[in-house]
């Protein structure tokens, strides 16, 4: 389904992009505006050929997402809010002992602005929608137990979604979509520097160095960079096309 | 306050020049209109083109990029002084250590936009708004800005919720540039994470519910106002907060007016 194709790349683990051949020939296709195809990280690496891919879930229940068009990237969005609230619902289930009231209000709170986000585009989507998205937080090693694993992984998911959010702005074609993604990343944004303060509180990390460069900006991915190096994807299990 | 609206006279020489440039080139070819151009820029825009201004405003013109720049930097001069006066100030003795760690944080951001901005608009064959003269005090409103923390950390956050709303309102009008959009919308998101550690400091919640102002004194509401709008099916206070919305160019000006001097 890609061996031929010049403008896309097949990835299986998010490790693989650390391969220095992998990550040229995937910032090279990211720089021709190529596609990117995630395979779920918990399924073995099916080598360069077509010949592998993922045996479970079957191969047809890979979910496209067209990023050619504005419902594309609206569902590219969905992806995201899906995986965030699904986080957070598995948070307030049972949330890490220790947690102060104060905590666990910012956790809830921040679920509901998730769930909030992933109904509002379901219903903007209508029928245009992907489907549900299995995800896997154990696969990924999240320990709902810890206080540390919880918040690092919010943090990973805020970061990433504002990352998102702001590589995928110049994507979309009709500015009321712009403005109404525009209405949610800042919301993301203030989620992500609220996490960032209780992993770090009263420091500098609520705006770091490590995610506003010299410039004052925040990070802008690429879709198919969001979803392998940002850290996003390895908890999606569903297979995501992306095609530009 | 010697004009009515004394930041429409920085902000406004593209603007001024597209309409006037319009004019003498139906009038009398587009020669003329260079000339037109490289005196407005130079020169400090007189009252009655100000007026003008205000109408091509009122008419809902869309700005061009560099516009839409020019205003954005307008902004971000208000915030660099804004922090680098407090900074420098009485304030900063008195801050605690997490918020002087987000005042310093915050000031070299908006110093990195000023500078980054300046940079943006010549490459886009735009000339950069001077500096506006800023009075902080608001003509007295506030007259212990920089020596109360209270009302420094209540203007910041003013400010900071003003920014996210302003970037907000303009990303459709910069977005036929990929590079200039990408780039406001990373500006965007640095104003909100700001907003939210400075409103956390503050004791509010990071995110806004309804038009809430909280403990902000009434000039704020306009920063708030219209925060309320219901996005989609969902009608609660969690909805509001979900979504910031956008303020348009003369709101913001509105709302920064009472700071130019």
């Amino acid at each position: 389904m890609h061996g031929e194709r010049t403008r896309s790349i097949t990835l299986s683990s998010i490790s693989q992009l650390w391969e220095a051949s992998t990550r040229r020939e995937f910032l090279r296709v990211a720089a021709l505006g190529g596609s990117a195809i995630l395979l779920p990280t918990l399924f073995a690496a099916c080598g360069d050929d077509d010949d592998g891919g993922p045996v479970d879930p079957p191969p047809d229940s890979t979910v496209t997402l067209d990023l050619s068009s504005d419902p594309g990237v609206l569902n590219y969005a969905y992806a995201l809010e899906q995986l965030e609230a699904a986080f957070y619902t598995q948070v307030a289930q049972s949330f890490y002992p220790g947690i102060t009231a104060a905590e666990q209000q910012v956790l809830t709170d921040i679920g509901g602005h998730e769930v909030i986000h992933r109904d509002f585009l379901a219903g903007a989507l209508g029928s245009a929608r992907i489907p549900d998205l299995m995800v896997d937080f154990a696969g990924a090693n999240v320990d709902f137990a810890s206080r540390f694993s919880v918040l690092s992984t919010a943090r990973i998911f805020e970061d990433g979604g504002v990352a998102a959010y702001n590589g995928a702005g110049k994507l979309l074609k009709d500015v009321n979509n712009l403005l109404t993604a525009g209405k949610i990343v800042s919301v993301e944004a203030r989620h992500a520097a609220v996490i960032r303060d209780l992993i770090r509180p009263g420091t500098r990390d609520f705006a770091g160095d490590d995610v506003v460069d010299p410039s004052g900006l925040d990070q802008a991915f690429e879709p198919g960079f969001v979803l392998q190096d940002s850290g996003l994807g390895q908890f999606i299990t569903t297979p995501l096309e992306i095609i530009s | 306050m010697d004009q009515q609206h004394p930041i429409l006279e920085t902000i406004e020489p593209d603007v001024l020049t597209r309409v006037v440039s319009r004019r003498e080139a139906l009038r009398t070819g587009a020669s003329t209109s260079t000339a037109i151009a490289a005196g407005l820029a130079m020169a400090s825009v007189p009252v009655a083109l100000a007026a003008i201004a205000r109408d091509v405003y009122a008419q809902a013109t869309t700005p061009s990029i560099v516009d839409v720049l020019n205003f954005a930097l307008t902004l971000e001069y208000l915030e660099d002084e804004f922090y680098r006066t407090g900074l420098a100030g009485a304030v900063a003795s008195t801050l605690s250590a997490p918020e002087l760690n987000a005042i310093q944080q915050v000031s070299k951001h908006e110093a990195a936009h000023v500078q980054f901005l300046t940079a943006v608009i010549p490459s886009l064959g735009g000339t950069p708004v001077v500096k506006p003269t800023f009075d902080f005090t608001a003509a007295g409103a506030f007259p212990d800005v920089f020596s109360n923390r209270v009302t420094f950390l209540a203007l910041a956050q003013t400010f900071e919720d003003t920014g996210v709303r302003a970037y907000k309102g303009q990303a459709g009008n910069v977005a036929s540039n990929a590079t200039v959009l990408t780039a406001a919308l990373q500006i965007h998101s640095v104003e909100a994470r700001h907003a939210a550690q400075i409103r956390r400091l503050r004791g509010q919640n990071g995110w806004i519910t309804n038009n809430e102002r909280g403990d902000l004194p009434p000039q704020s509401q306009a920063t708030y106002d219209g925060e309320e709008a219901i996005n989609g099916s969902v009608s609660s206070p969690a909805a509001t907060e979900a979504f910031d919305e956008p303020l348009t160019m003369e709101q913001v000006l509105a709302i920064a007016d009472p700071f130019i001097a």
